[in-house]
């Protein structure tokens, strides 16, 4: 099949019609898979160069290896770094093939049918597709001047946008695995917010499943002019599975002066199973720079799936004023392990940084806090406050944390508290004995301890997420 | 309503109730009285079903042997127990965890669930009866409350629940005459010809609010001597050293 083909197939309104072959791009990592996704996306020659330019790099750099979950060597050149979405004979027909127990964890979540479906690839009926919803908050968005496409469309229509920030926070020589994203990412999103714009909805809460195909290599954008205001969510409570086992996204997100971004996600990739045989490798590079006086950037994750979870949403605070913030749940269960926690750089004059780090580990999982705060010398009366909780389920399961603490100057402070606490049979005991079960008492307690983490979630996703932290840890007491 | 035969119950190999004896009827309040780890606290535990105890003996709660039946479902079928130490549950706000705790009991008795407002109306309700201010519902559970606040709660959830029978776990004990008095209202306004209480306190004092039928001797893990509440009143001015 030709490219053009491919292109055409891919715009069709609801997706997929007729059988298409799999295109992939040729096996293993080298020059010629690279210029085969460059190819087939239609790309600039400076896009080409560009991931050429990493591809070189990627050459010279080793995989890191400090990290707490080790994992068995990952051949690069076994693996395929393209292929085209599933035809429609590949997929699912109905619900009814999809795996009893992910209807029920749906259920549990309250996610409607129709979300089901997209989930699953199901065509879904005209009427209730998300897609002319999603089109109609798009028009009101480009009113506004607000870009929210593909980035391989902004590639296309806004290159001098992406020309200027794509690698301005996360740069092509970073590190392994975000210079093997640079390389060979696929699509993700790309957010422009114009100056003195507030962005009047939650970014991807009516997108979210139109990202669902990406996967393994995604790369997101969001820029924040002067003023501006955008929250975007990334994720989805329902579980998600993929054939491709290492994911290495890359996020940069960049404020301007006056300008705030807020970052939600929401992980839940297949963890493996009770055994802990298969799941995602979760090795994800977020950063984002406040690069303007006054701006603030705030992570929110909730991290439930993958097999391994190894990641650290960072914030570089280069403005004068400029604060960065981390909230973070991360919750292992059976044999899922997570290597996580942030980066707060403090360059600005007064940047003031905020951590909030809740770990849960059940069953004989490992749930480590890593997390770097670092006040520049220029960096005066600036300030950080850390607080890492770890709640233990069980006693195979265990919890770290290593924070590593530099100020390197005299006028500004870092707090930093850390608990670890079992959850407490008195308190299971005392719930049980006011007619709650097992199961509503694990939840009713861990949401607690998650409190603070949750309630920063955009409203209309904190009730899936409470569900989804409940869901997470089913069976690991009692 | 509860009969129990010959209980015994141990715990990390010691000994604690050694052939307890004891019959409610609804509508009846006892209360049990007696020297410090004689077992008063051991049998509320073994009654609410805590993890733990190795327990012998029969205990039958309407006709039904407790030892069937769960923690939760044991709550769920109208036993309550106000703890001597409620638990603090950070985060978590009191109005949730009492609606949730009733919309569970009220699930499992095969009634309808309440929404929030109706909750919330009902709640405001129960708590006026007890003087408790509002504010105090949408705090975390029983985190940074007052010993007379957390027994209140106690008094609380028991109005809320409506069980059949209430355990009162030295519910007296760190209050002050105005709580004491609170609490002791509260359980008279619950009691009626349906509900039982079994009440267990080291002091009279309670007793001087909340009248008795039967007041019970516990020493050393059995019922020794099993009175009117005049035998509490002599037990104030004796002590216990006279019948042990």
């Amino acid at each position: 099949m030709k490219t053009e083909d491919l292109k055409n197939n891919k715009e069709y309104k609801y997706g997929f019609t007729t059988d298409v072959e799999n295109i992939r791009s040729p096996k293993g990592l080298s020059e010629e898979t690279i210029r085969f996704i460059s190819n087939i996306k239609k790309e600039p020659k400076w896009m080409l160069d560009w991931r050429l330019k990493a591809y070189n790099r990627l050459k010279v750099l080793k995989e890191p290896d400090w990290q707490k979950p080790k994992y068995p060597k990952i051949d690069y050149q076994d693996l395929y770094y393209y292929s085209a979405p599933k035809s429609a004979s590949d997929k699912p027909k109905s619900l009814d093939e999809i795996d009893p127990k992910i209807l029920e964890t749906y259920k549990k979540l309250g996610i409607p049918l129709v979300e089901q479906k997209r989930l699953n690839g199901i065509a879904v009926d005209a009427v209730f597709d998300s897609v002319s919803v999603a089109t109609t908050f798009k028009d009101e968005l480009t009113k506004k001047g607000i870009i929210f496409c593909s980035i391989s469309e902004a590639i296309q229509k806004h290159p001098d946008l992406v020309k200027k920030y794509l690698g301005s926070v996360i740069p092509i020589s970073d590190h392994y695995f975000a210079t093997l994203n640079s390389a060979v990412f696929t699509d993700g999103s790309f957010v422009y917010i114009p100056p003195n714009t507030k962005c009047p909805m939650e970014l991807s809460t009516y997108f979210r499943i139109n990202a669902s195909e990406t996967g393994q290599f995604e790369r997101t954008l969001i820029i924040a002019d002067k003023g501006s205001y955008v929250s975007y969510l990334e994720g989805c409570t329902a579980p998600m599975r993929d054939e491709n086992q290492l994911h290495a996204a890359n996020v940069e997100l960049v404020a301007l002066d006056d300008a705030e971004i807020k970052y939600s996600t929401v992980q839940n990739w297949y963890p493996g199973d009770e055994k802990g045989v298969g799941g995602i490798y979760n090795f994800v590079t977020k950063r984002g720079a406040c690069r303007g006086k006054n701006s603030k950037i705030s992570w929110t994750q909730v991290e439930t799936g993958s097999a391994i979870t190894w990641k650290y949403p960072s914030c570089i605070l280069q403005g004068d004023n400029s604060v960065g913030e981390f909230y973070s749940i991360a919750i292992t269960n059976n044999f899922q392990k997570a290597d996580t926690g942030t980066k707060m750089i403090h360059l600005g004059k007064n940047t003031k940084s905020k951590i909030i780090s809740k770990g849960i580990s059940a069953g004989n999982a490992d749930n480590m806090y890593r997390g770097l705060v670092e006040i520049k010398n220029k960096a005066i009366n600036s300030r950080n406050y850390t607080q890492c909780d770890s709640l233990l389920m069980g006693n195979k399961c265990g919890a770290h944390t290593t924070p590593y603490i530099k100020n390197n100057n005299a006028t500004s402070t870092i707090e930093h508290e850390a608990t670890t606490t079992k959850i407490n049979e008195e308190q299971l005991y005392y719930c049980n004995q006011r007619g709650l079960d097992q199961e509503e008492a694990v939840s009713l307690i861990v949401n607690g301890f998650c409190k603070e983490v949750l309630q920063q979630l955009p409203m209309e996703f904190a009730v899936e997420a409470q569900k989804l932290v409940a869901i997470s840890l089913e069976g690991s007491v009692g | 309503m509860l009969n129990i035969k010959n209980l015994q119950a141990t715990i990390d190999n010691k000994h604690i109730l050694r052939g307890l004896n004891l019959n409610i009827k609804p509508g009846e309040v006892h209360a049990i009285m007696g020297p410090n780890g004689s077992g008063k606290s051991t049998l509320a535990n073994v009654l609410s079903g805590k993890n733990g105890y190795d327990i012998k003996g029969e205990i039958k709660y309407n006709g039904v042997s407790l030892s069937k039946l769960s923690t939760e479902e044991r709550a769920q079928k109208g036993i309550f127990l106000a703890f001597q130490y409620p638990l603090e549950i950070p985060g978590v706000n009191t109005n949730t965890f009492l609606k949730t705790s009733l919309n569970s009991v009220r699930k499992a008795q095969g009634e309808k669930e309440l929404d929030t407002l109706t909750f919330l109306k009902l709640i405001k309700e129960k708590a006026s009866e007890l003087g408790i201010d509002e504010k105090f519902l949408s705090r975390q559970l029983n985190v940074g409350f007052s010993g007379g606040e957390k027994k209140k709660n106690e008094i609380l959830q028991m109005k809320l629940l409506q069980p059949k029978l209430s355990i009162l776990d030295e519910t007296d004990s760190g209050l002050d005459i105005d709580a004491l008095r609170i609490v002791a209202d509260g359980v008279n306004s619950y009691k009626s010809k349906e509900n039982a209480f079994l009440i267990i306190t080291h002091y009279q004092r309670l007793l001087d609010y909340i009248k008795p039928d039967y007041v019970h001797v516990l020493s050393n893990g059995r019922i020794i001597k099993t009175g009117d509440a005049d035998l509490g009143v002599q037990l104030e001015k004796t002590g216990y050293s006279n019948i042990v």
